[in-house]
């Protein structure tokens, strides 16, 4: 039971982490019906780019917590920028090319990305300091972190900051409307371009949270950290159903959580067999699952069915 | 009959080719001569899915490991077997083939990005499989791999003996190989079955309603690019002596995907093109590191990353530039440089589809 | 033939369609016999088209049954359709743009051909003389909707009443024995619509019935034998053109009069 509910505990963690990073692929999708390959290095760029800030202020004797914010205070805009560039040079061209085209090129950035951030970073894992405090508080049996208790809590903050946008505001009516149909809204005077724009740079902006949180998290950053980290983050778009926003945080939180239960019970149900060397291969399972029996997603509209 | 005298020449050049090599460039070169066939057999495999099919595989060289792997286990001292190559190609081919059904399967009737993104986690989850599956039982031989792999013997004749000859032994089996699918594609690219596989690319919905069983079709268009992959692992196998799950990572399937959008996607003699070119070419890049140490004293930037960094750029570039490809075919070129009317409107029937 | 008492081929029983909760259909029921021209008619929106989903299997239907020649078709896939003997245009075309015209009849040919993987490779006798056939029937087609000397052009450059014909071409290489067509006349001018009626006249003395969508009411009411009226979703009027046109329901769905 204590296992369980740690279990639980690290799910959350984990599946809030993958929420912010699923709602990035699926405002994409919903505007354009494109799957963002790159999202996943916009993950990775927003660690380096907090991690290179930490580093340069690692002499200035602000207290940790301020040295992490100033951190992800400079990889925000940074993402933001990478996010607005990869569209306007990518995607926007090939917009009304055959579908493969911004495919193929959405891959071609990430590759991109990746060897970039290599050459700046190197190849090597790299240490991310202890910034927070390390206290732990128990709940029940386990014991929940406060660093663990930062991330549930700002990225609940920032999902319910995002929903407001998206149906609050002009500027979500207005990616709504193109979401639905973007010719007709075109018509009705939306500027399609600067919305979808938009839809990157926010989009980038919660990976830039999301890419230092993973890594505070996991005290590491490397350069091809974004990419299992993009592909669990679209299963779990996928799960609670891809150009869904309350989808995207369902199916991450719930994805977290099989994970993490995964990699603790995987180990005693086959025996000592698979232990959680294996925690990876779970949201591919759950990935091909939910595509065979539900391929719309748990929130998500039928689009089994075709025109 | 002058193209019969073409033919002739251009078969005494390829047959020249490894020995000219030899003597300019060394066996080294002859060796890349080999890999460039076979990259060029699993490049016409991916062609089959991405240029005549339109269906974006991603994890392409998870199939190549499955060929591979299969050869491995079953011809080496590992378990003990020692089959021959005659069979062990064919069963990589099948395996491949059904692996790439079982794939394709829950995915096809789905959009083609659903297919993209399963196929990305599939090759990632063949490299943690082949990397885990050492332990209880020592199937895979992990992260070492397996070696002391048997070459390809014809008959008593080893391909690897005497050993200063085998990279031309190789080459002489692989260019028959590689010139066997070539044939095999142009053949099927002709065919009611290449009919159907274009017809799906251009309108899945029209092809639908004119009777074509749209998922079968591409369900074998997908096997049958997953058997040339199986095919060429098994000759990679048997060419290396060994095999570890390094070589099958997520870069792999990339560099196959550059092939054929680099040489022209649907296009057999551009994709053979494309293959030589990205096998031949990054050999360059190992004069780099040199390079950069007597400019700057130090190495800043490694082949390999550097590598993947163009190739990367190439798939931006050449997608936004010139999207048939360096070497495109009549009617691909004709499609992805579609704009004005005709791309609004196959825009419109890709945003149909969508609904 | 219409007044001959001819056989139903094609039988709509109380076919329901829902979208959410908009029933785009509800409660469809007709006939349409062999041999006739049969059209569907109703303002923007009355289901015209989702009832024709439904017939080529894009849709499912909800509710109800709908038969071919006596054989229950609800359920079937488009591809099944085509195979069971439906076969469709769309209302904005849809053709394989990027291949030729021949090539796009071609295609239409493979729901009545075999030859497979092995075939294509070998190359043998067999798959020859099909190509051969398939080949020839596509061109026989092209000729038949008189765009034969267009062949080798590409389907997106063909102008708009040819890519017409060359739809249902392909339709027809299909072999249907039911031909449905979703607005053929759509953008044509009074010369072209001319020449699509004697086309499609043409096409039903050659043993085809057909099911149309057609908003050019002076084409349907000079062409068709019999009509369907829908509205909301219902079927309201149904008969040939003389007792539709008489029918108050008619007038009123038209005018907007409630």
């Amino acid at each position: 039971m204590e296992i369980f509910l740690q279990q639980l505990v690290n799910g959350v963690v984990l599946g809030s982490i993958y929420a912010l990073v699923a709602l990035g692929y699926t405002l994409v999708y919903g505007i354009m019906g494109l799957i963002n390959f790159a999202h996943g290095d916009v993950v990775m760029l927003g660690a380096m780019v907090t991690l290179a800030v930490v580093h340069l202020l690692s002499g200035s004797g602000l207290p940790g917590p301020m040295v992490a914010a100033i951190g992800v205070l400079a990889a925000i805009p940074a993402c933001m920028m990478t996010g607005f560039l990869i569209e306007r040079i990518a995607y926007r061209p090939l917009r009304s090319a055959p579908r493969l085209a911004p495919l193929i090129t959405a891959i071609g950035v990430s590759m991109l990305l990746q060897n970039l951030a290599m050459m700046v970073w190197g190849r090597e894992y790299l240490s991310f300091p202890q910034l927070l405090p390390a206290a732990t508080y128990p709940i029940g049996g386990a014991s929940i972190s406060f660093i663990q208790i930062i991330i549930i809590v700002s990225s609940s903050l920032m999902m319910a900051g995002l929903s407001y946008l998206v149906k609050k505001t002009r500027l979500g009516n207005a990616m709504r409307a193109t979401s639905q149909n973007p010719e007709v809204s075109a018509l009705l005077g939306v500027n399609v371009n600067s919305i979808i724009s938009v839809t990157f740079i926010i989009g980038s902006a919660l990976a830039a949270v999301a890419g230092m949180m993973v890594s505070a998290y996991y005290g590491i950053a490397h350069y091809d950290m974004g990419f299992i980290l993009g592909l669990k983050a679209f299963t779990a778009a996928v799960l609670g159903g891809i150009g869904n926003i309350e989808g995207a945080m369902v199916g991450g939180l719930l994805l977290g959580v099989i994970e993490s239960m995964g990699a603790g019970y995987l180990g005693t149900l086959t025996g000592g067999a698979m232990g959680s060397n294996y925690q990876d291969v779970f949201a591919f399972f759950v990935l091909i699952v939910v595509l065979i029996f539900r391929p719309s997603g748990l929130l998500g509209e039928r689009i089994g069915e075709r025109p | 009959m002058k193209q019969r005298l073409k033919w002739a020449f251009f078969v005494l050049a390829l047959v020249l080719l490894p020995f000219i090599t030899d003597f300019a460039l060394g066996k080294t070169w002859v060796r890349i001569l080999d890999f460039a066939l076979l990259y060029a057999m699993l490049a016409l495999g991916l062609n089959i899915v991405v240029g005549f099919a339109g269906l974006l595989d991603l994890g392409y060289i998870a199939f190549f490991a499955v060929g591979a792997y299969l050869y491995a286990l079953l011809a080496s001292p590992h378990f003990g077997f020692h089959l021959p190559f005659w069979l062990l190609l064919p069963m990589g081919a099948f395996a491949a083939g059904i692996f790439g059904m079982l794939l394709g399967a829950p995915t096809l009737r789905l959009r083609g990005d659903y297919l993209a993104i399963v196929t990305l986690g599939f090759g990632e989850i063949i490299r943690i499989f082949l990397n885990n599956l050492d332990a209880p039982y020592n199937i895979t031989g992990g992260p070492q791999g397996l070696d002391l792999i048997d070459p390809i013997k014809i008959g008593d004749f080893s391909l690897n003996h005497p050993l200063g000859h085998a990279v031309f032994n190789y080459y002489f089996l692989f260019l028959i190989l590689a010139a066997a699918v070539a044939f095999v594609s142009i053949r099927l690219q002709h065919s009611r079955i290449g009919r159907a596989w274009v017809a799906i690319r251009e309108d899945e919905i029209a092809a639908e309603a004119m009777g074509i069983n749209t998922r079968n079709v591409k369900l074998l268009a997908f096997a049958m690019g997953a058997s040339f992959g199986g095919l060429s692992g098994g000759l990679f196998a048997g060419f290396e002596g060994f095999v570890s799950p390094e070589s099958f990572n997520l870069n792999e399937s990339i560099m196959i995907l550059c092939m054929v959008v680099l040489g022209g996607m649907g296009h057999v003699r551009g994709v053979i093109f494309g293959a030589i070119l990205l096998s031949v070419l990054p050999e360059a890049l190992r004069y780099v590191g040199p390079l950069e140490e007597s400019l700057f004293g130090r190495v800043i930037v490694d082949a390999a990353s550097l590598r993947m960094l163009l190739f990367g750029l190439a798939l931006i570039l050449v997608m936004l530039l010139r999207p048939a490809g360096l070497w495109p075919s009549g009617t691909r070129r004709r499609e992805l440089a579609a704009h004005g009317e005709t791309a609004r409107h196959e825009n419109t029937n890709v945003y149909d589809a969508s609904r | 033939m219409s007044t001959m008492q001819a056989a139903k081929l094609l039988e709509l029983e109380n076919i329901g369609k829902h979208f959410g909760g908009l029933a785009a259909l509800s409660d469809v029921s007709l006939s349409v016999r062999q041999g006739d021209i049969y059209a569907l008619i109703g303002p923007n929106g009355a289901g015209k088209t989702t009832l024709f989903n439904v017939i080529t299997g894009i849709y499912r239907p909800d509710s109800g049954s709908f038969s071919l020649a006596g054989a229950p078709m609800a359920g079937k896939k488009p591809s099944e359709m085509a195979r069971s003997g439906i076969a469709r245009t769309f209302q904005n075309i849809r053709l394989f743009a990027n291949m030729s015209a021949l090539e796009n009849v071609m295609v239409g040919r493979h729901c009545r051909t075999k030859s497979g993987v092995l075939g294509a490779i070998f190359n043998g006798a067999r798959t020859k003389l099909e190509e051969k056939a398939i080949r020839e029937r596509a061109a026989s087609l092209l000729d038949y909707v008189g765009i034969g000397n267009h062949a080798h052009m590409l389907a997106k450059n063909l102008s708009y009443g040819d890519q017409r014909r060359l739809e249902i071409a392909r339709a027809l290489a299909t072999e249907p024995r039911l031909l449905a067509l979703d607005e053929p006349a759509a953008g044509m001018n009074h010369a072209e619509t001319d020449s699509l009626k004697s086309l499609l006249e043409r096409i039903r003395e050659d043993g085809t019935t057909l099911l149309l969508i057609e908003h050019d009411m002076k084409l349907v009411m000079n062409l068709c034998d019999r009509l369907a009226v829908l509205n909301f979703g219902k079927l309201i009027a149904e008969g040939t053109p003389e007792e539709v046109s008489g029918n108050p329901l008619v007038v009123e769905a038209y005018l907007g009069v409630q």
